[in-house]
């Protein structure tokens, strides 16, 4: 028998409920003191509204362009070999390093109308910084690297036997991606959208430079709770808080399930 | 070239990889250089002298002396947290265990926004402790200590989640040995454990240092923004910019963009050379 059981996890223990449950619980207090009515109350206002259907369908949306982008650049990185691979599959993770207000004063450099790329959009008519098509680059922005790191070690372990078979048994090259290996990807593929969607419905710092935060059109959720809190509004922002952490729980529940369904997957599959 | 006349699929084949390698390529150099690219030419816009300058003030030499104290406290309790609850859930069964690992992951899943309300929440004036701390004359919200507690919450599980896979995958039997043989356990932990996870606990501090020193939304929320007092480098950026100085705004960024690209090369110097000794990376909040 190892020792340490009763010192480490009561120490583990202690410190997650200093840092992580007491806060939560002091959230969950505040929010309460406001009841069920105050809570639909607060959650009907037109901007608290106009805020959320913003974050998550903004983050919906950047999940699927992640998804889609991330799955091709994971593909081009495993499946294909040429000069300055190693150096793109080490800038991959370049948004999680990078801090999010330097991503976000640096896109909003580059997408502003005068920017590098703004300049070039503006002359077709495509307004960037300070619209929502804004928020939605940043939210890809910070969520890129979620879909590429979680389907790209599934990819590399994937047996190649299957699509020879397919292949020789007469399946074109598009029959063998769709109905052999994306299959064989999707349990990854789904928990890297899932990572990414949870990351840009949350995301703060990267979207505030860009947005533009005009009330009603272009102010995300997370940004109605800094200014309740400037207001001191604090139930407020503490009823908002809970429903996007609510959120966030469920969504942590699906990442877990999948998580789960994709072991069981990979049995299956080797 | 083995000439096989009737065969366009190859050619085709190869016209398909090329085109995915572009797109693939493009897009990381839009999307990734790009940004990068413009942080050292928007704070290099009015020259080397205008750069330095911006540097060399005493606003921002708080904010970097800030950064790096809010990360030597928040990064060490992130490290012992980490080891013990890698201890508890790697090399023990209890009941609960799943959650417990739940909770670790927790604050990746959060807005860094909501982790900087529940800290106002609870220790602010109108929070739960707020009346019995003003009695007492401690600050937390809008001081140090709430930027301190800030970090940590969003740092809590890097260190961990590098350290629970790693260990669960090398199994205790040589903890076992040095048991039988007569180690004490603190011998077995600095003598057999520790050196078994050392590249992945290098690892993990790296990336909960580069989350310390780089986070925004967190602090700005318990910072109260008091310059010189409790603006770290990230809530300077942010003030520079709101104040229309985007050089001096472009130049501590510049500084912040460093740490990550030293980060990024120290990372994958890890990953190339140690790949065996680290776990397979469960992608997170990185």
């Amino acid at each position: 028998m190892l020792p340490g059981f009763g010192l480490s996890l009561g120490y583990a223990l202690a410190y997650l409920g200093l840092v992580v449950l007491l806060p939560l619980a002091a959230l969950a207090w505040k929010a309460s003191g406001i009841g069920a009515a105050g809570l639909l109350h607060l959650l009907a206002a037109p901007r608290t509204q106009a805020a959320l259907r913003l974050s998550f369908g903004g983050a919906l949306l950047a999940a699927l362009v992640n998804a889609a982008i991330g799955l091709l650049v994971a593909w081009v990185l495993v499946r294909y070999r040429f000069p300055g691979r190693r150096l793109l599959d080490a800038l991959v993770d370049l948004p999680f390093a990078l801090p999010t207000a330097v991503a976000g004063i640096a896109l909003t450099a580059l997408y502003a109308p005068n920017g590098w790329l703004g300049h070039g959009l503006a002359m077709w008519g495509i307004k960037v910084a300070y619209t929502r098509l804004g928020i939605g680059i940043a939210m890809v922005f910070v969520g890129f690297p979620f879909v590429v790191r979680t389907v790209q070690p599934v990819l590399a372990a994937l047996d190649r036997d299957m699509e020879e078979a397919a292949e020789s048994l007469g399946a074109h090259r598009e029959q063998t991606f769709m109905r052999v290996i994306l299959p064989m990807l999707a349990p990854a593929l789904l928990t890297g959208f899932a990572l990414a969607l949870a990351r840009a419905v949350g995301e703060y710092g990267s979207v505030i430079f860009i947005a533009g935060n005009i009330p009603m059109r272009s102010e995300i959720a997370p940004l109605l709770i800094v200014q309740q809190l400037e207001e001191f509004d604090y139930a407020g922002a503490a009823a908002l808080g809970v429903v996007m952490l609510c959120f966030s729980f469920a969504l942590l529940i699906a990442l877990s399930l999948l998580q789960r369904w994709s072991r069981r997957w990979a049995e299956f599959a080797t | 070239m083995t000439a096989i006349p009737s065969r366009p699929p190859g050619r085709s084949r190869r016209a398909l990889r090329a085109l995915l390698i572009l797109a693939a390529v493009v897009f990381l150099v839009l999307f990734l250089v790009l940004p990068l690219a413009a942080v050292f030419a928007e704070a290099l816009r009015k020259g080397a002298h205008v750069y330095l300058t911006s540097i060399d003030q005493p606003n921002a030499y708080s904010a970097i002396r800030l950064t790096l104290l809010v990360a030597a406290i928040a990064v060490p309790l992130n490290l012992v947290f980490g080891v013990a609850a890698a201890w508890a859930v790697a090399r023990f069964e209890f009941p609960g265990k799943a959650l417990l690992g739940a909770l670790i992951d927790l604050p990746f899943s959060i807005s860094p926004v909501i982790a900087g309300l529940i800290y106002v929440l609870l220790f602010g004036a109108q929070g739960w402790l707020g009346p019995w701390l003003t009695s007492h004359d401690i600050k937390i919200i809008f001081a140090v200590p709430g930027l301190i507690l800030a970090s940590v919450f969003v740092t809590l599980p890097f260190v961990a989640r590098e350290l629970i896979p790693l260990m669960q995958a090398q199994g205790s039997e040589e903890e076992e040995a040095a048991r039988v043989l007569g180690a004490s356990g603190w011998q077995m932990f600095f003598r057999v454990t520790l050196p078994k996870i050392r590249w992945a606990l290098l690892y993990g501090v790296l990336l909960c240092n580069a989350r310390a020193m780089g986070e925004f939304g967190a602090v700005s929320v318990v910072s109260g923004m008091i310059r010189g007092l409790t603006t770290t480098m990230p809530l300077e950026i942010e003030m520079r910019y709101n104040e229309y100085d985007y050089v001096g705004a472009f130049a501590v960024a510049s500084l912040l963009a460093m740490l990550a690209l030293v980060t990024l090369a120290a990372k994958t110097a890890l990953e190339w050379r140690y790949s065996e000794e680290l776990a397979a990376h469960a992608p997170g909040g990185h």
